[in-house]
């Protein structure tokens, strides 16, 4: 029996942040349930919920998923965000791998202390701005269309805009020596489904803030 | 003009590793051209050859393909390794996730310092009997099947043996309370292309020693620079720490 897709997570971006981003996008509806206590981590990991007794975790078509990168090619290739061909899908690949590993680095921020905090701070604008903007601002200056593959709307746009709107909290400036970046930023983020999205009242979450790091911590028993 | 793919790596295994065993199993040729030198690796960048400046780097059907995954799921859907629909790639892609994590967890023994090596060795043992072997020992019972996806070689078998033999270096009877996987491992084994991979003289890499280590064109940083995901040029640093982010 298929419902709407049904999240589990804790109240906060982390690895879940992607998903919410990719379904969003797509126009599909869904739920959410939240991890707040170590008990309820403890009975999904009784009630064998967990593959690899891990979050996230997303109930979707009969299955249970886990493992980020799973479920967002499974509902890249659902929603058809993943290109026409197997070599569009291997452009997708390496442009969402790219952003995955930008993002990764901020998704270590809040639970760093105060000084790893602002050293990680200068390699992720550092990254951001030598190694990974400069990538998709020549895709886009190259072949000149509105999305970064096949010129169709697909995840890897979905995850670059996400990307980029998560480097400039840390820098609102980063985009200035990237003006296709800048167009694109405009154009993806006034995609209806995603416009909605970036609303308040969405579901999309707010950047970590301690009370986010606590629950983690406290959920998974994660003392570091 | 397409030839044989060609792999731009370390002679070592590293990240390369799993796209060489799949490229095997595949029965597909392959060159390779090693990164030897640090000018080896900045030649390469400034050619304009990486992507996002790291290794692995596969030249295949006129791509210069990088990121480890990408490139593994690209070989997987060209050689029908993926499964038959979305379901099965689902599954596959579930199965393969778990193993590449405990393989990282492996890999990356090999650069730490001697005092946290050993506290590290006695995780991913912890790890392998108790989150990932249990799962797929699982798997096989429940449907006997001779492979984890659809009653159908793929690329989740190949990963799955890999990662069998990674831990059995790591403690050579891991294997003993899991009588599914040891006779998993005896039958993918003995698929031809597998087997012909795992005989002397074939490209499989041997277990990262210390000259590897020593003369690595990137040498690895300390444990404390890793958390903190700094100056790296292949991916495995820019990935999350295999060995804080395993909760």
């Amino acid at each position: 029996m298929t419902g709407i897709p049904k999240l589990c997570y804790f109240n906060g971006r982390g690895k879940m942040e992607s998903i919410r981003w990719l379904l969003a996008a797509a126009g599909v509806e869904f739920q959410e349930e939240f991890l707040e206590t170590r008990e309820q981590f403890e009975k999904l990991l009784q009630d064998g919920a967990l593959l690899f007794q891990q979050v996230p975790l997303v109930e979707i078509d009969g299955m249970k998923m886990v493992q980020t990168r799973a479920i967002l090619s499974y509902l890249a290739a659902k929603y058809n965000l993943y290109g026409k061909d197997l070599k569009e899908r291997a452009l997708i690949d390496m442009y969402v791998e790219g952003t995955t590993d930008l993002m990764g680095l901020i998704l270590m921020c809040p639970f760093l202390s105060s000084e790893e905090k602002e050293k990680q701070h200068t390699v992720i604008i550092q990254k951001a701005t030598n190694r990974y903007f400069p990538v998709y601002e020549k895709v886009l200056k190259d072949h000149r269309q509105n999305f970064l593959v096949g010129n169709q709307f697909s995840w890897a746009d979905v995850h670059l805009l996400e990307a980029i709107l998560m480097v400039e909290e840390k820098n609102s400036s980063v985009l200035s020596e990237f003006p296709q970046l800048q167009a694109f930023k405009a154009r993806i983020s006034n995609i209806p489904t995603i416009k909605k999205f970036l609303e308040p009242g969405s579901q999309r979450k707010p950047v970590p803030d301690d009370k986010y790091v606590e629950t983690v911590r406290r959920v998974l028993q994660m003392y570091f | 003009m397409a030839g044989k793919p060609k792999l731009h790596y370390t002679k070592g295994r590293g990240k390369m590793e799993s796209i060489r065993w799949l490229l095997a199993a595949a029965g597909v040729e392959f060159e390779e051209q090693f990164v030897e030198t640090k000018e080896d690796l900045e030649k390469l960048r400034k050619d304009g050859h990486l992507l996002f400046q790291q290794v692995p780097m596969v030249e295949i059907d006129g791509m210069k393909m990088v990121q480890t995954r990408a490139i593994l799921s690209y070989i997987a859907g060209k050689y029908n390794l993926y499964g038959k629909d979305l379901k099965d790639r689902a599954l596959i892609d579930m199965y393969v996730e778990g193993t590449t994590d405990l393989m990282g967890m492996i890999m990356y023994l090999a650069f730490q310092p001697p005092d946290a090596k050993e506290k590290n060795l006695a995780l991913i043992i912890e790890r392998a009997t108790t989150r990932y072997f249990p799962v797929y020992e699982k798997v096989l019972k429940d449907h006997g099947q001779e492979f984890l996806v659809g009653n159908h070689v793929s690329w989740a078998d190949v990963h799955l043996l890999e990662a069998i033999l990674m831990a059995e270096e790591c403690k050579p009877d891991i294997l003993s309370p899991f009588p599914q996987l040891k006779a998993f491992k005896g039958r993918i084994s003995n698929i031809p292309t597998i087997k012909k991979f795992l005989q002397p003289g074939s490209q499989r890499k041997p277990p990262a020693d210390d000259k590897f280590i020593a003369e690595s064109p990137d040498a690895p940083l300390k444990l404390s620079e890793h958390r903190g995901e700094t100056e790296c040029t292949t991916e495995r640093c820019s990935k999350k720490n295999p060995m804080i982010g395993r909760m």
